[in-house]
């Protein structure tokens, strides 16, 4: 298939894992931030080609993983009220809450619907005038500006019976907060489609102050093995900077439609991550004169706080400290048929990811 | 493991959830030792003549989609559950539950589509039964069938798992996926270009000729729900050894393919209508091909792996970028990616 076939190529490849062995003297570790690269990585089994002195870390970019528990639940107690439909993506529907998931609702009578595009979610808006449709705004800077989009087309044509629910996040401030955290890594693998939206100057501080090389990778194999290449060099140079692989896609100064939209739609406030604790600035909230549109504050409601499950390492694997093999729940009481934590039940949970393609 | 008091549609999709379901409720109320089998028909000797038997619900969303509709899926899907185990499908029944208000033109086409499916797999429809529900009672429309088949003893392959052997390789009739995707694009909208075509076909004559013509085939099903994974999952369960595939082996057409990468499916996973797998011994696969390859439905048969000494109980696929990975029992469904 074409743009896929030419980044999968064997040769192409193995040809890069025997530069690597030859480039790559010292240790060097290093963080895929983005859940879809972790599982890029275990899919095509890239792990297997890297040299020993080469280690790879999970970070926090899952985005169902991060904003865990809490939100959950304030999406279920929505879901129970009274003439009121939640529209998702498929991934949040059998994350556990504090008591209970979506789909477990949804067998129990709650109107839960997955939708692929926040656009279907307005459409059933506008098919049940007479129902709350709240869409459950989740993910990065990536798919941020499809919830903004739909907020702005709501209001153009009027739908005043959809909300949204957000948890959106933004990337920058927690790779900040991991490395100040103390979290030992020599660079980052940035997330590419986080990137196409934002560009690359948002990670200009982390080189400069930190020290940290960054190069933003796509999600093929390929990509990240030339990724890791490209960061293996900056270290072994001792010039630590920000690059990118992903050039076909992520420009230097991103996607300014999508800038503009998000900027008109969300600002920034303080956010709390699930394992990492508050993080300032880094969700992205309806701005007052879109308040229409957010569930929050038309139909205020307050969830208990309960603390996370006991014996779930999610939030230290989530800051890169353990792997998901040092959990003792991991394959035995949390399995994805059975998940204890958000990192086994979302497609790109680093616990998922290992027990899916475990070897 | 916790029990869930509330029946999920995640019991419904032939993962884990399903088969706990199966083993803790139905196995354990209803057990008997042709049950216990789990096979696509049950095998019954009624006054010394050798008996498949089978049934099966249809409760597709939505009743058209390209490549077929409900009707001639479940013709295809009852005759196919006999075909696998070896038996000549001879009679079905079809039963209708109708939701108040459906029209009756498309009752037509469907029923139109039974009959059609029907004569071409030479099976007769022979008994049935009809209940209509109250609007929102029922979705549009639910079939449920079941199918009798006589097995020629020289064909009966049931229980010849116990004789696979490391080596013998595993051989699908075409292309995998098409139609779990097929369905998903009709039912969801997403207006790709790229057409895909439901697979849905009766494999009764591909099976009959490869049957008939060798005494090697080992272990056959039809991969429908829960696609290829769930039955190399299920066969490697039956015996010592492991599988292993070869991704590049695997035939996924282009549309397929295109949407599995769009929507974060693994084709691996998604439901076929008109594919079967099959283990024979190595020196006779090349015949086996050579007879498939002569039938339309089998035109693109491919050796996709092989039963394997390593890892037993364990299906490995090869990645097409030389790394290996366990491809595991399908655990709820398979959810797309967010960003």
């Amino acid at each position: 298939m074409k743009y896929i076939d030419e980044y999968r190529k064997k040769d192409l490849i193995l040809a890069v894992a025997d530069e690597l062995k030859r480039v790559s003297k010292k240790e060097i570790s290093l963080m895929e931030v983005c859940g879809g690269h972790t599982m890029a990585i275990h899919r095509f089994g890239l792990l297997s080609l890297l040299p020993s002195n080469i280690h790879l870390l999970s970070g926090p970019g899952c985005p169902v993983c991060v904003s865990g528990q809490r939100f959950i639940d304030m999406a279920l107690a929505y879901s129970k009220l009274h003439g009121f439909i939640i529209a998702t993506y498929g991934d949040l529907i059998r994350v556990p809450g504090s008591v209970t998931s979506l789909e477990k609702e949804k067998a129990n009578g709650a109107d839960i619907r997955i939708v692929y595009s926040t656009l279907d979610a307005i459409e059933i808006a506008k098919n049940n005038p007479e129902k709350k449709v709240v869409f459950l705004g989740i993910g990065f800077e990536t798919t941020a500006p499809a919830t903004a989009a739909s907020i702005l087309q709501a209001q153009k044509e009027q739908v005043d019976n959809y909300f949204v629910l957000s948890a959106h996040k933004v990337m920058p401030p927690v790779m900040k907060a991991l490395v100040e955290d103390g979290v030992k890594i020599d660079g980052f693998i940035a997330p590419g489609h986080v990137t196409a939206i934002t560009g690359t100057s948002i990670y200009d501080g982390l080189a400069s102050n930190y020290g940290l090389g960054v190069v933003v990778s796509g999600f093929e194999p390929s990509d990240l093995m030339q990724a890791i290449l490209l960061l293996v060099r900056q270290f072994e140079a001792g010039q630590p900077k920000v690059d990118s692989q992903y050039k076909r896609v992520a420009h230097t100064e991103g996607n300014l439609i999508a800038q503009r939209i998000l900027d008109q739609v969300f600002e920034l406030k303080d956010e709390s991550w699930r394992g990492l604790g508050m993080i300032p600035l880094s969700g992205l909230k309806i701005k007052s004169d879109l308040s229409a549109f957010d569930v929050e504050v038309q139909f205020p409601i307050h969830v208990p706080f309960v603390p996370e499950p006991k014996g779930c390492i999610c939030g230290l694997i989530l800051r890169g400290l353990k792997t998901p093999l040092d959990c003792k729940l991991f394959g035995k009481k949390c399995t994805p048929s059975d998940p204890v934590g958000a990192c086994m039940v979302s497609g790109e949970g680093t616990c998922a990811t290992y027990y899916k393609y475990r070897s | 493991m916790r029990k869930e008091d509330k029946i999920l549609l995640s019991h419904g999709n032939g993962g884990r959830l399903m088969q706990d379901l199966i083993a803790d409720l139905f196995l354990k109320n209803f057990g008997n030792k042709k049950l216990e089998d789990q096979s696509d028909s049950a095998i019954l000797v009624i006054d010394s003549r050798e008996i498949a038997f089978t049934t099966d619900s249809f409760v597709i969303d939505p009743l058209f989609f390209p490549g077929g509709n409900i009707g001639k899926l479940a013709v295809c899907g009852t005759v196919n559950d006999l075909s696998v185990s070896g038996a000549e499908p001879m009679f079905i029944s079809v039963s209708l539950i109708i939701e108040e208000g459906f029209p009756i033109k498309e009752l037509e086409v469907i029923v139109k589509s039974l009959a059609e499916e029907a004569r071409k797999a030479n099976v007769e429809i022979v008994t049935g039964d009809t209940k209509v529900v109250n609007k929102g009672k029922c979705d549009k429309l639910f079939v449920n069938t079941a199918g009798i088949g006589r097995i020629r003893p020289e064909k009966n392959i049931t229980g010849r798992t116990q004789i696979i052997n490391p080596g013998d390789v595993i051989i699908v009739n075409g292309t995998i996926g098409d139609h779990g995707m097929a369905v998903m694009n009709a039912r969801e909208s997403f207006n790709f270009t790229t057409p895909v075509e439901s697979d849905c076909a009766c494999l009764d004559q591909l099976i009959h000729e490869v049957l008939e013509q060798t005494g090697s085939v080992r272990f056959m099903r039809d991969a429908t729900r829960g696609g290829v994974a769930t039955v190399l999952n299920e066969l490697t369960a039956k015996i010592p050894y492991g599988i292993e595939i070869e991704e590049d082996a695997i035939p996924v057409s282009r549309g397929v393919r295109a949407m599995c990468e769009l929507l974060g499916f693994d084709p691996l996973y998604i439901a076929n209508e008109g594919k079967v797998i099959l283990v024979v011994p190595e020196q006779e696969s090349s015949l086996v091909l050579e007879i498939m390859r002569r039938n339309i439905l089998g035109r693109e048969s491919s050796i996709i792996g092989r039963v394997v000494q390593d890892h037993p109980g364990k299906v490995v696929l090869k990645t097409t970028t030389g790394g290996k990975r366990i491809v595991d029992v399908l655990t709820g469904d398979q959810l797309p990616r967010i960003c």
